[in-house]
């Protein structure tokens, strides 16, 4: 099994630890990956707020890449992944946008390759009996939310992703991983990632929102798959208040199959979950 | 320009059509921001149908709406709200509305200005350049400073190799919005 990966900006920054651990991952899966050759930027919440039809260019000259290649793309950042499958979900059905995007990039579109969201690949695609399969130290005792927010979900005709209310991929994954996923009603509601820089108090009334709820649902820890979740959910928690460790799902993937490397990305965070992984026995 | 002028330019704009709106509200009880907002995605439909161009693009709400996409999922006429204030903020930009959210526009400003320069969105840039055209300058230092700390954000920018082809990129569609407009 081979795809293309697109990893997108923030992870190669805020969010390497991210990245380490998807590569990780997918290498003790038996599974590869392909950078794609040269991607660019996808816009992200700026191009669209500014120009509609580079909202569409950015991701479309990814996806001609993708094309090229023949695989199916990964994207492992929920943002990227929504402008993707918006790019592509334009390419597909509006023959007016597909003939300027076509023009713009110059390439001719076939449709032949999908834009495909990590945690669709990993629980859907490689499948949750070869991640059973490769743990070595069930997460015993972690009690966590699966957090997924807005833009792998959303609008649900454009992201085709699961039940946008109730969506069930990361729980699986989790108790597969020998977690235990926590029931909370707020796995799809926005944490204000996109204002986190220009509208800071509003980011941190909707984290603290989503950290107390998490806390009232039993959870020690919030687990996304979102760099720009990851990073508002650590940065907006309240300075006063005890603060809940925040995971990409890939982390518990390398703990859970006892990668040595994983401990690394632990002391990348801004809110350490050491302490709980130690309470723990994980680490 | 005419009220019904505005109304089908935003529908164009955003691909949404939004006289369908019957005000049931739902939007803004969902809204995550709404308790921030000036109006609430509802009333911002309602001025759209009244051609309150004014008051629209000199709004907070146009620059607050975090396009979480939870208004346009539930509307029960398929509003997808979310591009329909994409669309007024277009238009704000495009006719030098004032607009009431500065910092929004500047961020986006230099994030795209960083796309187009690297092919790439490079994070210290993004963070100084905002930090120094806001002003505000000392927001965030302790974070900040873990990050840098952590190795987390690289001084030297991640570039797409084919830049100029990116940066063709913008021109093309730039100038085929001058085109059509």
């Amino acid at each position: 099994m081979k795809f293309a990966y697109y990893p997108g900006c923030s992870l190669e920054s805020t969010a390497c630890e991210y990245n380490a651990s998807v590569l990780a991952a997918f290498e003790a899966l038996g599974v590869s990956l392909q950078e794609l050759e040269d991607w660019n930027c996808c816009g992200a919440s700026s191009a669209h707020s500014m120009n509609q039809d580079l909202a569409l260019a950015l991701p479309a000259r990814n996806i001609a890449i993708a094309q090229k290649s023949g695989l199916d793309v990964v994207m492992p950042c929920a943002a990227c992944f929504n402008r993707h499958k918006m790019a592509d979900h334009a390419l597909k059905n509006d023959p007016q946008k597909r003939a300027m995007l076509e023009g713009t990039i110059n390439f001719k579109y076939t449709g032949d390759i999908n834009v495909l969201a990590l945690l669709d690949v990993i629980a859907n695609k490689i499948g949750l009996n070869q991640v059973k399969s490769c743990v070595k130290k069930p997460l015993t005792g972690l009690k966590a939310v699966s957090y997924y927010g807005c833009l792998l979900v959303r609008p649900p005709e454009i992201t085709q992703f699961e039940d946008p209310d109730n969506p069930q991929i990361m729980d699986r994954i989790l108790e597969t991983l020998g977690a235990e996923p926590r029931t909370w009603s707020y796995a799809t509601d926005c944490c204000g990632g996109g204002l986190s820089l220009t509208k800071p108090t509003a980011a941190a009334r909707m984290v603290s929102k989503l950290a107390d709820r998490a806390a009232e649902a039993g959870a020690q820890a919030i687990v996304t798959s979102c760099p720009l979740c990851q990073i508002n959910l650590e940065m907006r928690q309240s300075k006063t208040n005890a603060k809940m460790p925040i995971f990409f799902f890939t982390e518990l993937i390398g703990l859970a199959f006892g990668l040595e490397k994983s401990k690394g990305w632990m002391s990348k965070h801004l809110i350490s979950p050491i302490p709980l992984l130690k309470d723990l026995k994980i680490l | 320009m005419t009220e019904t002028n505005l109304l089908q330019q935003i529908n164009t704009l955003s691909s949404q059509t939004t006289q369908l709106c019957y005000h049931c509200h739902k939007c803004t009880a969902g809204c995550p921001v709404a308790e921030d907002m000036q109006y609430g995605p509802d009333r911002i439909l309602r001025m759209i149908q009244l051609g309150q161009k004014e008051r629209l693009l000199s709004s907070h709400d146009i620059w607050l709406c975090a396009a979480c996409e939870t208004c346009g999922t539930r509307c029960p006429n398929e509003i997808d709200i979310a591009r329909v204030m994409d669309a007024l903020r277009q238009i704000a930009i495009a006719e030098g509305a004032a607009i009431s959210e500065p910092d929004a526009l500047k961020f986006h400003k230099i994030f795209m200005a960083g796309v187009q320069t690297f092919g790439r969105s490079h994070e210290m840039f993004l963070f100084a350049a905002y930090k120094l055209w806001t002003m505000h300058l000392m927001d965030d230092m302790d974070s900040g400073i873990s990050l840098i700390a952590k190795g987390k954000v690289p001084v030297m920018p991640s570039l797409v190799k084919n830049r100029a082809e990116v940066s063709k990129l913008f021109k093309n569609v730039q100038k085929k919005t001058e085109v059509q407009e």
